[in-house]
């Protein structure tokens, strides 16, 4: 009798809700199984903004249309919050480009996020974020070398200012560690893991919502909680797109900040 | 219900960083209203100690996945 009940009750619950997880972003090849999609997107990313400023600045004039006064505020929002700021406006012009293109990049990747169809950030695969804080590495790891030369950009790295005996034994590791070997990796990490668990977010409230409507018994407590579980999913894209752009400011901002901080003067 | 041990690692890994974005948060806000001129150096100040907070956060969220149970 009892081997019954349960059979019946098995019949009853006709599908296990399965939590979404890390297997959910490894998403088949179009085109063979070479491409994939997050690769199709960094291209198109790459032709947006390329696309977007060469109209915004094709028919730059003294009073501004609009899509030029859009274009220039992104721009001046770099230039000026990001890289005057941080790095000090005597040599901060020549690394507005870099920063400038860095931040378009990420953040265009990041808001393919909520855009409906595409609706996958490709900054949550973590060998494209892995390749941008390498680009950083290298750059302010270069101008650093070359304003102070090797040895002297190594002692401006290592040792802290004003710190002299054997303290230095313990510090000028420490320092090295921080200074050059984490840093890439913390940069990498962070906008990869932010993108993941956002997105990874999005997904869990709408599965979830989407097995409560349709699958869950009893059937009112099911349909109640599946619509509390949407619009849920809709507040956490509306946090998402805040993340998104908080992401993409604070990897310009710490590239800025690396880069002061490679070419800044001793005192 | 399934899962593993880790994500309740996850959940107490945030306790700390979320202590330490809402301290800093805090100053940045009674800064800016002791000293409303002072904001846009303040602003850059609080994101990058923020930045610092979370990356904890953010290195047990990685792991939490990479590290099998």
């Amino acid at each position: 009798m009892s081997s019954i009940a349960t059979s019946i009750g098995t019949v009853v619950r006709t599908e296990e809700f399965t939590s979404p997880g890390p297997a959910d972003f490894d998403l088949p090849g179009i085109l063979g199984s070479a491409v994939t999609k997050p690769m199709v997107l960094v291209v198109l990313s790459a032709v947006i903004a390329f696309v977007l400023f060469y109209a915004m600045s094709r028919k730059a004039a003294v009073v501004p249309g609009r899509l030029q006064f859009a274009g220039e505020y992104v721009y001046g929002f770099v230039r000026n919050t990001i890289a005057r700021d941080t790095i000090g406006s005597h040599d901060y012009a020549r690394f507005v480009p870099f920063l400038f293109a860095m931040f378009l990049f990420v953040l265009i990747n990041n808001f393919y996020g909520i855009i409906p169809v595409i609706q996958f950030p490709s900054m949550s695969h973590i060998g494209y974020t892995t390749a941008l804080a390498l680009i950083t590495w290298l750059v302010y790891n270069a101008v650093g070398i070359a304003k102070h030369g090797f040895l002297g950009y190594l002692k401006h790295q290592t040792v802290p200012a004003g710190i002299s005996g054997p303290l230095l034994l313990a510090l000028v590791p420490l320092e090295f560690f921080s200074n050059i070997i984490v840093r890439p990796f913390t940069l990498a990490l962070r906008l990869f893991a932010t993108m993941f668990a956002g997105h990874l977010l999005v997904i869990l409230f709408s599965l979830g919502g989407e097995f409560l409507l349709l699958h869950y018994e009893p059937r009112i407590l099911g349909i109640g909680s599946g619509l509390i579980s949407f619009i849920l999913a809709i507040g956490v894209s509306f946090l998402d797109m805040l993340i998104m752009f908080l992401q993409a400011y604070v990897f310009t901002l710490l590239s800025a900040m690396y880069i002061g901080g490679a070419i800044a003067d001793e005192h | 219900m399934g899962g593993t041990l880790n994500m309740i690692g996850l959940g107490l890994a945030a306790i700390g960083p979320a202590i330490g974005v809402g301290l800093i948060f805090a100053a940045y806000v009674t800064g800016v209203a002791r000293q409303p001129e002072a904001q846009g150096r303040l602003q850059s100040i609080a994101i990058f100690g923020f930045v610092l907070a979370e990356q904890f956060f953010i290195i047990s969220l990685a792991l939490a996945f990479v590290l099998k149970p």
